[in-house]
């Protein structure tokens, strides 16, 4: 759930409550105010009633509520002695305009008691009072309009702020998704002035620049490791290399020796692979020119014929457009070159090798073993189809890596019994 | 012919040295800074194997003193870092070839071969062995005075194993040099195999005095009969 959602579900839950409970209150606030005032024209009426009454001569008992709202009737002294004024709210039948016939209405009545020249007298008035249903049935739809009102202008601010206030985080966040350790030459940042993110702002960089250094170093033990190694692999070479030319060896020496110094050889293939990955990724090369991927296929197709033949392949090239690409020339042949050797290697006696050069791609397909590799590894580092095999599984890793540097895409399908490996120029 | 290798690691250099004495040079030898400065400030070579990291100094100074006496078009640097600067320094300070350890014995040959027909200066450029000759101006072989038509693969590797006469030539070495490999790949090299075989059946039918001698399933020898 988005931030701002979240926020809003909370604000609206709670907004309700508070207008519930703000509701109740207001609520009975209101009617005890207006308790008060008609308490306080019932007062005044019962005044004014007495007043008019004491002028009189006689007063003539009027035992129903008439135009006057009030009722008079005689009462003995000692009941008129004790009796208070008494508030109280009852339902009395009323009949207005729109009403076919009388209905219940609530009403006010005060009760009292005066003495008229040694008489005594109950007096009770009315008036008429606000209607509860109908108070609460207002109360409760303006209060409904409020949360709306509330709820809709939340969602208004909460937009107008996240577009604004947030805005520096999501930009943030959009760049640090894109962020590659190694790769990616800008760390991300945001123009802001909001403490807490210039505080993660502050707290990524950090891990940032701690993991690249990390990464750095790493990459520089590959680096020194490999170069350190050179100098005892060549003397291992050559000394083997001696050692079999030595006079009067038995076959069984020799053949020993043999395997040692192919293993040797191994060895150092391995360690040239990883110290051209590790040039590539430190973009040792950055020679670029202009060159003809036509020229170059053409050129490295020949020089595997002899391979080729061996193995009974066909290695077919279909030019379908010119492409010239903008790299390193030595880059360039690498990647070509480990592209056709792994289609070649990776095949079966009299299989077929089909290279096709489109508008703005190149695409390696070849026979081999049935089934499709998995695509996600095969990129890696180390990987191997097949255990038994000499390569060194690093011929793929560095076509990925050189495909990195310059922004190509290299990628990995199997169709119609067919290995494919795609690179894909987009700025070609 | 004389030649001094300047090369710290002591194992190498005298493995390299065994191997130079086998080609009949005379060889001498340096180990750091100080006695390779010595060395090529009194005597003459007709090449120099120079190590770039040296104790004591950088071999780009030993180079930089060979070009101030015009003695640096000899030298074959030998060192461990690929690099494209120090390569680029080495070729404009006027060395010969840069050559990266780890590296085969039968290049190391064929590069020292290289620099050294170059001083003879007699016009000649032909490679000869037993009926052999390998004319590497017009690229093409006659064996007994009677030409033989080579393709290019077959001309390189002729001319490799010539400039390797009696010493093994190993499957990768020839690979890396005739075939350009250079990557990690190269899990197959019997297709060395049937190129040798082709070349063996054109000594054959012209009855050369050479021939090719399997060294233990490494690679081959050049020999004569």
């Amino acid at each position: 759930m988005k931030l701002a959602n979240q926020t809003l579900k909370y604000l609206s839950v709670s907004v309700l409550v508070v207008i519930a409970l703000w509701s109740t209150i207001f609520y009975l606030f209101m009617l005890e105010a207006i308790h008060d005032n008609i308490d306080e024209e019932l007062e005044n009426q019962k005044r004014l009633i007495i007043q008019e009454l004491a002028s009189e001569a006689i007063v003539s008992p009027d035992l129903e509520f008439g135009i006057n709202n009030y009722k008079v009737r005689e009462i003995p002294e000692q009941q008129a002695i004790k009796m208070q004024n008494v508030y109280k709210d009852t339902m009395l039948y009323k009949q207005d305009d729109d009403d076919p016939e009388p209905e219940l209405e609530p009403v006010r009545m005060l009760t009292t008691a005066f003495e008229h020249k040694g008489h005594y007298y109950e007096l009770s008035i009315i008036n008429s009072m606000i209607e509860e249903s109908d108070l609460i049935k207002n109360l409760f739809y303006s209060v409904l309009i409020l949360f709306v009102l509330l709820v809709v202008s939340i969602v208004l601010i909460n937009k107008v702020v996240i577009e604004r206030l947030w805005s520096p985080l999501y930009y943030f966040l959009d760049q640090l998704t894109k962020f590659r350790l190694g790769k990616s030459d800008d760390k991300p940042s945001m123009d802001t002035n909001i403490v807490e993110f210039k505080d993660l702002q502050l707290a990524v960089t950090t891990l940032i620049r701690h993991n690249e250094e990390i990464y750095e170093q790493q990459k520089q033990f590959i680096g020194n490791a490999s170069h350190e190694l050179q100098t005892p692999l060549a003397i291992m070479i050559n000394k083997l290399e001696m050692m079999v030319e030595t006079e009067g060896l038995q076959s069984e020496q020799a053949n020993a020796i043999a395997e040692v110094l192919n293993t040797a050889e191994r060895l150092v293939r391995l360690n040239k692979s990883l110290l051209l990955l590790t040039k590539i990724e430190n973009r040792q090369f950055l020679n670029n020119e202009d060159l003809s991927l036509n020229t170059l296929v053409t050129n490295i197709v020949e020089e595997l014929e002899d391979m080729a033949t061996f193995k009974n392949i066909t290695i077919q090239v279909q030019q379908q457009l010119e492409l010239n690409l903008s790299l390193d020339s030595s880059l360039a042949n690498i990647m070509v070159s480990n592209l056709i050797r792994n289609a070649l290697f990776h095949n079966i006696e009299g299989g077929e090798v089909d290279i096709t050069i489109t508008e703005n791609a190149l695409l390696v397909a070849n026979t081999g073993v049935e089934g499709p590799l998995d695509a996600e590894q095969v990129f890696s580092r180390f990987y191997k189809s097949d255990a038994s095999s000499k390569g060194t599984g690093l011929g793929l890793a560095i076509v990925q890596a050189i495909c990195h540097l310059y922004g190509f895409e290299v990628s990995y399908h199997y169709d119609q019994s067919k290995h494919i490996f795609k690179l894909n120029f987009p700025s070609a | 012919m004389k030649v001094l290798i300047i090369e710290d690691e002591a194992e190498l250099r005298e493995t390299l040295k065994g191997s130079l004495v086998k080609e009949d040079y005379i060889v001498e030898t340096a180990g750091d800074f100080r006695s390779a400065m010595d060395k090529v400030s009194v005597y003459d070579y007709d090449c120099i194997l120079l190590d770039i990291m040296l104790p004591g100094g950088s071999g780009l100074q030993v180079l930089d003193l060979l070009k101030q006496e015009g003695k640096s078009d000899n030298v074959i640097i030998i060192s461990a870092k690929d690099s494209l600067d120090d390569k680029l320094r080495g070729l404009e300070l006027g060395a010969d070839d840069y050559l990266t350890k780890p590296f085969h014995i039968a290049e190391l040959n064929a590069r020292i071969k290289a620099v050294l027909r170059r001083k003879q200066r007699d016009g000649k450029n032909t490679l000869a062995m037993g009926n052999l000759l390998l004319d590497l101006n017009d690229r093409n072989l006659s064996i007994a005075g009677e030409p033989v038509a080579l393709n290019r693969k077959e001309f390189d590797i002729l001319n490799y194993f010539l400039l390797n006469k009696n010493r093994l030539v190993s499957k990768s070495a020839l690979a890396e040099h005739v075939w350009g490999d250079n990557t990690d790949q190269a899990d197959n090299l019997d297709f060395i195999y049937s190129q040798i075989k082709n070349l063996r059946k054109k000594f054959l039918t012209k009855q050369a005095n050479v021939d090719f001698e399997a060294v233990y399933g490494i690679g081959y020898k050049l020999v004569e009969k």
